[in-house]
C-alpha cells in the first residue's frame, strides 16, 4: 500500500500540488475532496501496467509449457480429439501394465511395458548404488572435514563434472567401461559373458553423472545445520564421526532424501547415455551385463528409426513418454513433499 | 575406575573407525575429481591425431580421415544464439515478474511449484513437446503441401515455412523451453540477493515500479543473472536427446543459410534470415552420428568432435565463473 502512495504521488510536480490540495484540504465539495491520485490514468501509468503484463505473459509460459506436455501426451497416448487414434484406444491398458514382451517392431506385435521398467530399474539401480553413497560421503567430508581451500577446489571441479554433456558420458561408457573395465573384470577374471552394450556401463556412467547432484545438494543442507548441534554433540563426548553421523545425518535427513529422489529422477530421465551405452535388447533378463532397453532408450529408437508417422509403434512412444513422464514427476513431486513436509525449522 | 582400560579401549576404537570414516568420505570425494581426470585422459588420448586444422574446415565425410566438424560448428553457434535470443528476455521477465510484482497468492506458488517440477521432466519429453508444437504445429498443415508464409521486408522477403519442420528455429524454441525453468530460478536467486532498501529507496525518490526495476534492480542483480544464463545454455548446448527427437540431421554438407564466414553475412545479408528456416545438424548431435558407425576409426573422429565441443562448454563456464569473480568484489552492500 505504501508503495501505491509513492507511486501515485509522482509525475509533474504542478499538477502533485494542485492535487493534494484538493485531497488534503478541506474542500467544500465532497466528490472532489475523495479523487484518488492513484487511480488517474496517465501515460505512465498505463506503460507500467502494460510491462507488468507482459511480465506476467513470461511468468505464464512455464504454465503453457506444462499444458503443452500433458496435451501432447495425452491427445497421442490416452485418448485423441483429431481422427487418428491414440495409443491406449488400440492397446489395453492391461496389457501394456502386464504384459511381459515389448515387441513393437516384429510382425506379431506386444506392448508390455514391463521389459523397458526392468531395463531403466537396473540402470538405475546400479546408478543410485555408485552416485548415491558417493555423492552423500563426498558432501559430509565437504561440510564436515573438508578445509575451506579444498572445497574451493572441488566445488567448482565437481560443477565442471555436472556440466559434462550426457553423449560423453554414453561415449566414455562405450569406449572405455565395457573394453577396459567390465570385460577385464567380468570376462577376463570370472568368465562372464559381457555384452558390448550393457546395462552396467551405462549404469556406472549415470552413477557419475548424478554424483555432483546428489554431493551439492546434500552439501547444502548438511552445512545449514546449525552449528549449536554439532557443539551439543562434542560437549556429550561424541567424536567427530558420532557428530557427523550421528547428529548432522539425521538432522538434514529430509533434504539428503530429497537431493535422493531428485538425482534418482534424473537417472530415470537420462537419454544419451542409455541409448549409447546400454543397448536396445527388450528381453526380460535380470542379468546386468546384458544389453538392456529403457523407456528413454526406446524413444530415441522408434525417433531415429524409419517408423511411419500414425504407425501403432510411432503411437508407443507418447504412451512410453507418459510413462517416464509420470515416474519423473512423481519422483519429483515426493521430494518436494519429504522437503516440506519433515523439513527440521532452526533458528 | 576400573572401567577406565574398557573405557580408553572403547575410545580408541571410535576413533579409529573415525578415521576410517574420513578416509571412506575423502575417497568418495576425490572419486568425482578421478573419473573426470579418467574421461579426460581417455577422450584426449582417443582423439589423439585426429584433432588437426582440416578437422574445422571439413564438412562430415563417409571417409573418417576427411570427416569434420564445420556444419556441426555453425549449427551449434545458431542454435545457441537462437535460444539465447528467445531464453533471456522471457527468462528474466518471467524472473522479474515473480520476485517484484507477484502478489503471495495460489497462482504464484502453483507457479512456483511448476518451475520446480518442469525443471526435472527428463528433456527427451521436451523433444517430443517440440516435435509436435514447432515442427509438426498439431498436424495443422498437411505436409504433402508444404506452406510457405512470405513476408517482404525492403531488401529481401523472409520466408516461413509452416510448420517449421526439423530446423533451426524449431531447435531453438525446444531448447528454450526446456532451459527456461532454469534461467528463471537462477535469475529469481540473483534478484533476491539484490537489497530492499535498493527499492526504497528508488521508489522514495519517486521511480516508478519500472524505473526501480530497469535502473536500480536489474543492474545490480546482472552478474548473477549471466551467470545463470550462462550456465544454462552451456547444458542447452551439450544437450542432444531433444534435437535428436525434433529430427535433426545427422548429415549435411552445408552451413545454415550457406553463412560460412562473417564476411558472408555482410556480403548477402538477406541469407541471415534463411538462418533459422535451414536444417542443421550441431555438434552433440554429430558426436553421436560418429559413435554409432561400426568404423571403428570413427571412434576416434567421436572423441575429436567431443574434444571440441568440451572446448566450447569450458570457455562458457569459464566465462561464467569470470562474471561471478570479477562482480563478487565490485558490489557492496
Amino acid at each position: 500500500m505504501l508503495l501505491e502512495t509513492i507511486l501515485g504521488a509522482r509525475p509533474e510536480a504542478e499538477t502533485i500540488r494542485r492535487e493534494s490540495a484538493l485531497t488534503t484540504d478541506a474542500v467544500p465539495n465532497p466528490s472532489k475532496a475523495r479523487r484518488s491520485l492513484v487511480r488517474r490514468r496517465t501515460w505512465l501509468r498505463s506503460k507500467e501496467q502494460l510491462i507488468r503484463l507482459s511480465l506476467f505473459g513470461c511468468a505464464l509460459i512455464s504454465i503453457v509449457t506444462t499444458l503443452g506436455i500433458l496435451y501432447v501426451l495425452f491427445t497421442n497416448a490416452v485418448y485423441s480429439f483429431g481422427r487418428e487414434s491414440a495409443f491406449f484406444q488400440e492397446v489395453s491398458l492391461r496389457e501394456f501394465l502386464t504384459e511381459t514382451r515389448w515387441t513393437p517392431q516384429f510382425a506379431e506385435k506386444h506392448f508390455g511395458i514391463l521389459p523397458l521398467l526392468l531395463g531403466t530399474l537396473k540402470v538405475t539401480g546400479i546408478a543410485a548404488l555408485i552416485g548415491l553413497p558417493v555423492g552423500l560421503a563426498g558432501a559430509i567430508y565437504l561440510s564436515e572435514y573438508a578445509s575451506s581451500r579444498l572445497r574451493n577446489i572441488v566445488k567448482p571441479t565437481l560443477e565442471i563434472l555436472a556440466g559434462i554433456p550426457t553423449v560423453v558420458y554414453g561415449y566414455f561408457a562405450l569406449v572405455f567401461v565395457t573394453p577396459y573395465v567390465l570385460r577385464p573384470l567380468f570376462q577376463g577374471l570370472l568368465g562372464w559373458d559381457v555384452d558390448l552394450f550393457n546395462a552396467t556401463s551405462a549404469g556406472i556412467c549415470v552413477g557419475i553423472m548424478i554424483i555432483p547432484m546428489v554431493s551439492s545438494l546434500s552439501e547444502d543442507v548438511l552445512r545449514s545445520v546449525p552449528r549449536g548441534l554439532r557443539e551439543a554433540g562434542y560437549a556429550l563426548g561424541g567424536t567427530k564421526f558420532d557428530v557427523s553421523v550421528k547428529v548432522v545425518v539425521p538432522a538434514a535427513l529430509s533434504g539428503i532424501v530429497a537431493s535422493f529422489l531428485l538425482a534418482i529422477s534424473r537417472a530415470i530421465g537420462e537419454t544419451m547415455i542409455v541409448a549409447i551405452g546400454a543397448g536396445f535388447s527388450t528381453e526380460m533378463s535380470l542379468n546386468p551385463l546384458k544389453s538392456a532397453q529403457t523407456m528413454t532408450a526406446y524413444i530415441v529408437n522408434v525417433s531415429s528409426g524409419d517408423t511411419p508417422v500414425g504407425s501403432i509403434e510411432y503411437k508407443s512412444l507418447y504412451a512410453v513418454a507418459l510413462t517416464l513422464f509420470l515416474f519423473t514427476l512423481a519422483m519429483n513431486i515426493v521430494s518436494q513433499m519429504v522437503l516440506r513436509r519433515f523439513r527440521e525449522v532452526y533458528q | 575406575m576400573s572401567n577406565l582400560p574398557e573405557f580408553q579401549s572403547r575410545l580408541a576404537s571410535r576413533h579409529r573407525w573415525g578415521r576410517i570414516f574420513e578416509a571412506f568420505c575423502l575417497s568418495a570425494t576425490l572419486f568425482g575429481l578421478i573419473m573426470l581426470a579418467i574421461l579426460m585422459i581417455s577422450i584426449v588420448w582417443k582423439s589423439w591425431g585426429w584433432l588437426d586444422g582440416s578437422f574445422f574446415t571439413n564438412f562430415d565425410s563417409r571417409k573418417p580421415e576427411e570427416a569434420g566438424v564445420k556444419a556441426a560448428l555453425w549449427g551449434s553457434l545458431w542454435l545457441l544464439l537462437l535460444t539465447a535470443i528467445f531464453t533471456i528476455p522471457i527468462g528474466i521477465g518471467a524472473a522479474v515478474y515473480l520476485e517484484e510484482y507477484a502478489k503471495k497468492n495460489r497462482l504464484t506458488s502453483f507457479i512456483q511449484l511448476n518451475l520446480a517440477n518442469l525443471a526435472g521432466v527428463p528433456s527427451i519429453v521436451y523433444g517430443i513437446l517440440g516435435l509436435s508444437v514447432f515442427v509438426r504445429m498439431f498436424g495443422a498443415f498437411p505436409l504433402e503441401e508444404k506452406k510457405v508464409l512470405e513476408l517482404s521486408l525492403w531488401f529481401t522477403t523472409l520466408e516461413i515455412p509452416l510448420p517449421f519442420g526439423p530446423t533451426i528455429i524449431s531447435g531453438a524454441l525446444t531448447l528454450s523451453l526446456l532451459i527456461l525453468p532454469v534461467v528463471i530460478i537462477a535469475a529469481q536467486e540473483s534478484l533476491r540477493s539484490v537489497p530492499p532498501s535498493l527499492r526504497h529507496a528508488a521508489l522514495a525518490l519517486g521511480a516508478t515500479e519500472w524505473q526501480t526495476i530497469r535502473s536500480q534492480v536489474l543492474p545490480a542483480s546482472v552478474p548473477g543473472i549471466a551467470t545463470g544464463v550462462i550456465l544454462a545454455l552451456s547444458r542447452a548446448m551439450g544437450e542432444t536427446a531433444p534435437l535428436l527427437m525434433i529430427g535433426a540431421v545427422s548429415f549435411i554438407a552445408t552451413t545454415p543459410g550457406g553463412i560460412e564466414s562473417f564476411g558472408d553475412i555482410i556480403r548477402n545479408p538477406g541469407s541471415l534470415l534463411e538462418v533459422p528456416f535451414s536444417r542443421f545438424t550441431c555438434l552433440p548431435m554429430k558426436v553421436y552420428d560418429w559413435i554409432s558407425f561400426a568404423k571403428p576409426a570413427f571412434q576416434h573422429v567421436a572423441a575429436a568432435g567431443i574434444i571440441v565441443l568440451m572446448g566450447a562448454l569450458l570457455l562458457m563456464n569459464a566465462t561464467a565463473v569470470f562474471i561471478r569473480q570479477r562482480f563478487r568484489g565490485s558490489i557492496q552492500w
